[in-house]
């Protein structure tokens, strides 16, 4: 008899995995850094945060250990994977990197002005 | 905040020596009679309950949790449809938060959410520069901001 368990176990590890391949798949078809960038940050986190949930329960139940270090390791990727998409997009930008030509707007551009505009306004006040 | 804590700790241990049991059970239940000795005595402190900041950290995960997942599957739509129409761009955004902690967390939960990567911060902490893979949308990109995680963090530090 299988127990319920161990549909969640291989449900979490499956869909892991598929968003991992949705990752690599995101990763190859965007079209400039930054659209990639989206999916390097977001699936990859997702997708890393079911495998080790699957892990968690899997032990839990097959051997009743709890491993703490898995929790740990899921809150580490969870807070520390968008600080690295934040800072690679950030440093590409600043080196110059072009973005995609669909690019509709970009505010970052005239961030000098904003900030000009900002703070007279401010001095004003 | 800290202080309301550490009193009902303290609440829970004279608990536990009143009834000399010293067992995690009883730490429990002292637990619960200090939160409601405290919740009775809520008009002698500064600052408001802190359990209510406790209920608007667990909204805030709850709503995070949803919004993670949400992400995902329009990130799966995106990749896998055969002809992608994007219109990625990158707007600004203007934050009423102040503290340094807020913006950061602010600026972690919005990239992982639906379709949006924090690019920038200005050096007043005022603005952020978020980069959107749908940004025809701009409208409907900062209310939804604004109105979910800016309104759940403002609850949290309040």
């Amino acid at each position: 008899m299988i127990d319920v368990s161990e549909y969640f176990v291989a449900g979490f590890i499956l869909i892991g995995a598929f968003f991992a391949v949705v990752t690599a798949i995101g990763l190859i078809r965007l079209p400039d850094l930054y659209t990639r960038t989206h999916a390097a940050s977001k699936s990859a986190t997702l997708g890393v945060m079911c495998i080790l949930i699957g892990t968690l329960i899997f032990f839990l139940t097959e051997d009743g250990v709890f491993n703490s270090r898995v929790v740990l390791g899921i809150f580490f990727v969870l807070i520390t994977a968008p600080v690295g998409g934040h800072l690679i997009a950030r440093a590409a930008y600043n080196t110059g990197v072009k973005l995609a030509p669909e690019t509709v707007r970009d505010d970052l551009a005239d961030k000098e002005k904003h900030e000009q505009a900002k703070s007279k306004s401010k001095s004003k006040k | 905040m800290a202080f309301q804590v550490l009193l009902n700790f303290f609440l829970a241990f004279l608990w536990m020596f009143l009834t000399s049991s010293f067992t995690l059970s009883s730490f429990i239940i002292g637990y619960f009679l200090g939160l409601l000795v405290i919740f009775a005595m809520r008009r002698f402190f500064q600052t408001r309950l802190y359990i209510l900041r406790v209920w608007a950290v667990i909204k805030l995960t709850v709503l995070f949790i949803i919004e993670l997942i949400k992400a995902n599957i329009e990130v799966l739509a995106i990749v896998l449809r055969p002809k992608m129409d994007l219109k990625p761009g990158v707007f600004k955004y203007d934050t009423k938060l102040e503290r340094e902690w807020e913006v950061t967390l602010l600026s972690l939960l919005i990239t992982l959410t639906p379709g949006t990567l924090v690019m920038d911060v200005s050096d007043d902490n005022g603005t952020l520069y978020i980069h959107a893979l749908n940004a025809s949308d701009i409208k409907g990109n900062v209310s939804s901001i604004r109105e979910g995680f800016e309104k759940a963090i403002m609850e949290v530090s309040r």
